[in-house]
């Protein structure tokens, strides 16, 4: 309805009158309104343009079906593409994903629009039932189900009651028992990592034993222990605890007492692991010796033991204590004096 | 293959083929007495009711591309070295579930599409049954007889997120596998069990070489059969209820308006289908989703910075961001609060939507069935939970993002953290304060247009120089509507002795119903609807002023 019908001085309220007429109960529910024909249900050659619309669409969702099987045949897989806006993209992804996309949606389209246009849109009510069973079903279940549980004895015979409660309850014990080989039990293996006294500190991206010297300000170098490879089958297990990071921070600008002491000349050795849920730290601020660990932003002060200044680590990284060995070399001086990673039950 | 010889004999006839098929099934399965009550059966119409059905429709899609990965995917975490036609990842160590995945990328024709239409299907999935959730909730349609149904929404949306994690934690990349040590980290905060929980779920320390394969039995057969379990009884429940419908005119409590299963439903609803599969296929064709590729296999000494779960556990990485670092030693135990703290309230964020229908049907005490959709304006008390819920919910996907946020706006990482901690308490408050008054702002309006008309917007000068707006009244299906709704009455504690003179025990708990009772519906709550009367009234002065309106009109 247009803006002028509606305004129009005969749909006015003083000339059209009280919408209800007086004393009757103007929020009754007047029914349902009568059906208002589409252009379709008067128009056989508006029906006709519906009916064309929707075969259309079926007909392109058949030859964008063909094209995608021509797609799956005529590209190569590796073939890759520029198309603007997208970028360089897969040719054969791109087409096959199109291609699929304007088979199915033009099934959808046409069938949605066969079912707007031209079937019937009279709307129709069901009656609702009570859910609830009427009183006199319900009295003939209970009565039902009284005359079995008498005749199984159920109630009376207590000593089958109880004895089949005590089965049913012990039984799913054999399936809790089954799961206990899952794994390991947890024992001493979180409190130790492969770091020992005399293992040499490697460089991560070299594969080469480090020393002061390739240790420089602002720098941040990353450590394994010494004997551990990439290709040995524990080496996910071994790393995932013994991951280290190193800095090196002027001796005076060392706040901690004992950070100073377990360093080599300032080259501090830090377990790389968050001790918040345990991932790798991998962020560090070189003018304030912060380390940040970028998967829930907790950060810790490297040049003050590794304490926690925000996020939501609970407690500092534990230190590794290391010197120089008689090659030169980085070595630590045993393993760390703490459970590495996130803290635990037993950690105390 | 008309070989029976025609015969007027109505015994001889032969059924068309189509009739003898049904006639066969009908022996067996009794398909005829099946249909009789359904075939028809009346569907009401609002856009609002097919979020469900979005929910639905991609869960079959995402089992249909889920069969067709396992095909290819090889849940194992043994290691090889990939020498792939991904040229960036040749030579390089991985997991063969890694591996497997960058082939079903870049070597099967049309395994990239599918394992996006996968994760895309994912992610709409769990947003569709959150949507469609909210519409249940903010309508009160899960309301008797319908709270069953509700918790067998609510189990699906939860056992989805958990599906989804599972999920994208297979392929074993780089950010997949920090996702999996976050959880294991987690679980390391159980006070006394938290270790042996990790070692068996790992099989081992972290990260074993066993997660991938039993996530992948998870994945694949245990939830994804539950959840299809529920999702048959949800739709078989929606039968049986038969779907609720909004008032209007001819629309009760006792019958449902709409159109027939056959033919409206079955094409409108069958061609939806259509619909959602080809968005997610366009969608997956020209957005990259989870381009594992780019991420490369899992190391526990590398991350990725932006490290983000998929959005459906952004809240519960927003509650462990934001939780500030408790740690309580004593007796050579540490309990962990700082992580273990999130992982309790992790569920019951969850779980303090999912037990609402029982919180008010106990206010309540209605014992009625409702079919017929609030508004809900008409229920402020529960729209402004709601929103507060979500607002709670918003709060903390902040909080999970609070990186992106930082880097993307350039604010300080602090201060935001800040902001989720505080708002984490003060945002729901606020929410459900706004949004009550906003509900009886808008029930006033109603009233007003019940009692007064719509504004037409046109100004009318009278014979003594006076401009009034001409109202339009509202017709008596729109008159209807508007005061369909039913309003409760806030319950009360009662005479402090009974008929006989005895004192009543009234016990805390009735005591605190009632004050919630009249926190729901008591005086400020809601505004009454207009009465019969009151329209009867003002209709009949403004009967008499629009007279005053016509003879000035005359005059003219």
């Amino acid at each position: 309805m247009s803006s002028q019908e509606e305004f129009s001085e005969e749909n006015l309220p003083s000339e059209r009158g009280g919408a209800v007429e007086p004393g009757r109960d103007p929020f009754a529910d007047p029914g349902l309104p009568a059906h208002r024909p589409r252009m379709q249900d008067i128009d056989e050659r508006a029906a006709k343009r519906s009916e064309r619309t929707v075969a259309m669409l079926f007909l392109l969702s058949m030859v964008a079906t063909v094209a995608f099987i021509a797609s799956f045949v005529a590209f190569p897989v590796s073939k890759i593409v520029y198309v603007w806006p997208l970028g360089h993209v897969s040719i054969l992804h791109l087409a096959l994903g199109l291609t699929l996309g304007v088979a199915l949606f033009c099934i959808g389209a046409g069938a949605v629009h066969w079912a707007r246009t031209l079937m019937s849109d009279v709307e129709t009510a069901d009656e609702r039932h009570p859910i609830e069973a009427p009183p006199e079903v319900k009295a003939k279940v209970l009565k039902d189900f009284a005359a079995g549980a008498e005749e199984s004895a159920f109630g009376r015979r207590k000593l089958i009651r109880n004895t089949m409660f005590g089965a049913m309850a012990l039984v799913p014990l054999a399936g809790v028992v089954l799961l206990r080989d899952l794994g390991p039990l947890p024992e001493k293996k979180l409190r130790s990592t492969l770091w020992a006294k005399g293992k040499q500190l490697i460089n991560m991206n070299t594969n080469q034993p480090l020393r002061p010297e390739d240790v420089v300000v602002g720098s941040l170098t990353f450590a394994m222990p010494e004997g551990l490879d990439e290709h040995s089958e524990d080496f996910q297990k071994q790393i995932a605890k013994a991951a280290l990071m190193i800095v090196r921070i002027q001796p005076d600008e060392i706040k901690s007492k004992r950070e100073l002491d377990w360093s080599h000349q300032g080259i501090v050795a830090f377990s790389k692991i968050c001790t918040h849920v345990g991932c790798p730290i991998s962020l560090y601020e070189q003018q304030t010796h912060h380390v940040l660990c970028p998967c829930h932003q907790s950060t810790f002060d490297l040049s003050d033991g590794a304490r926690v200044i925000f996020g939501p680590a609970g407690h500092a990284l534990p230190q590794l204590r290391i010197g120089v060995n008689a090659e030169g070399n980085l070595e630590a001086l045993g393993d760390f004096e703490e459970p590495v990673g996130p803290a635990f039950w037993e950690r105390g | 293959m008309s070989t029976s010889t025609a015969s007027s004999d109505d015994k001889n006839r032969r059924a068309p083929a189509g009739e003898r098929v049904a006639d066969w099934a009908d022996g067996r399965l009794g398909i005829y007495s099946l249909a009789k009550a359904n075939m028809r059966k009346i569907f009401p119409d609002h856009w609002s009711f097919m979020l469900g059905e979005i929910s639905l429709y991609s869960f079959i899609i995402i089992i249909l591309t889920g069969v067709y990965l396992t095909l290819f995917f090889h849940p194992s975490m043994n290691e090889v070295v990939y020498h792939g036609s991904y040229v960036p990842l040749q030579g390089v160590r991985m997991s063969e579930a890694y591996a497997s995945t960058v082939d079903i990328s870049f070597d099967v024709r049309g395994g990239l599409l599918i394992r996006q239409i996968h994760h895309w299907a994912a992610l709409i999935f769990l947003a569709a049954m959150l949507v469609h959730m909210m519409r249940v909730f903010f309508t009160g349609a899960f309301r008797k007889p319908r709270e069953i149904n509700w918790l067998f929404g609510f189990l699906l949306f939860v056992l989805g997120m958990f599906t989804g994690f599972t999920g994208y934690s297979l392929p074993d990349d780089l950010l997949s596998g920090t996702g999996v040590r976050f959880m294991q980290g987690a679980i390391l905060s159980v006070p006394v069990v938290g270790t042996y929980l990790s070692m068996f779920l790992f099989g081992g320390e972290f990260p074993g070489g066993d997660f991938v394969a039993r996530f992948y039995s998870v994945h694949i057969l245990l939830l994804p059969g539950i959840m299809l379990g529920l999702v048959v009884a949800h739709l078989i429940l929606v039968f049986y209820h038969k779907h609720t419908q909004f008032a209007g005119p001819g629309r009760t409590n006792t019958n449902v308006v709409g159109m027939p299963l056959l033919p409206v439903y079955m094409a409108k609803a069958g061609g939806f289908f259509f619909l959602v599969f080809g968005l997610i296929a366009i969608v997956s064709a020209i957005a990259t989703i989870n381009p594992i590729w780019a991420l490369g296999p899992y190391r526990p000494d590398q991350v990725s910075t932006g490290a983000q779960p998929d959005w459906y556990m952004g809240f519960s990485e927003g509650l462990i961001r934001v939780m500030p670092g408790w740690e309580i030693n004593f007796l050579g135990h540490t309990l962990v609060l700082g992580v273990f703290i999130p992982l309790v309230i992790f569920p019951l964020v969850l779980v303090a939507i999912a037990v609402y229908p029982f919180i008010e049907g106990w206010v309540t005490r209605d014992p009625r069935e409702h079919h017929i959709l609030d508004r809900p304006r008409n229920a402020p008390t529960r729209t402004a939970f709601g929103v507060a819920w979500l607002t709670w919910y918003f709060i903390l996907l902040i909080g999970g993002g609070n990186d992106l946020w930082a880097t993307h706006f350039h604010l300080s990482i602090n201060a935001i953290t800040w902001f989720v901690r505080v708002a984490f308490f003060v945002g729901p408050v606020v929410a459900f304060v706004v949004t009550k008054r906003i509900c009886l702002g808008l029930q006033r309006r109603d009233a007003e247009k019940v009692l007064h008309g719509r504004e037409s917007g046109i100004i009318k000068r009278l014979p003594h120089g006076e401009f009034i707006e001409v109202h339009t009244p509202l017709d008596q299906a729109d008159l209807h509507r508007l005061t369909a709704h039913d309003q409760h009455k806030p319950a009360e504690i009662g005479p402090p002795v009974d008929e006989n003179g005895v004192r009543r025990k009234v016990g805390p708990a009735e005591k605190l119903r009632v004050k919630l009772s009249k926190g729901y519906y008591g005086e400020g709550s809601q505004i009454p609807k207009p009465t019969a009367e009151e329209y009867n009234e003002i209709a009949a002065a403004h009967g008499h002023g629009h007279e005053e309106i016509t003879t000035g009109h005359g005059n003219h």
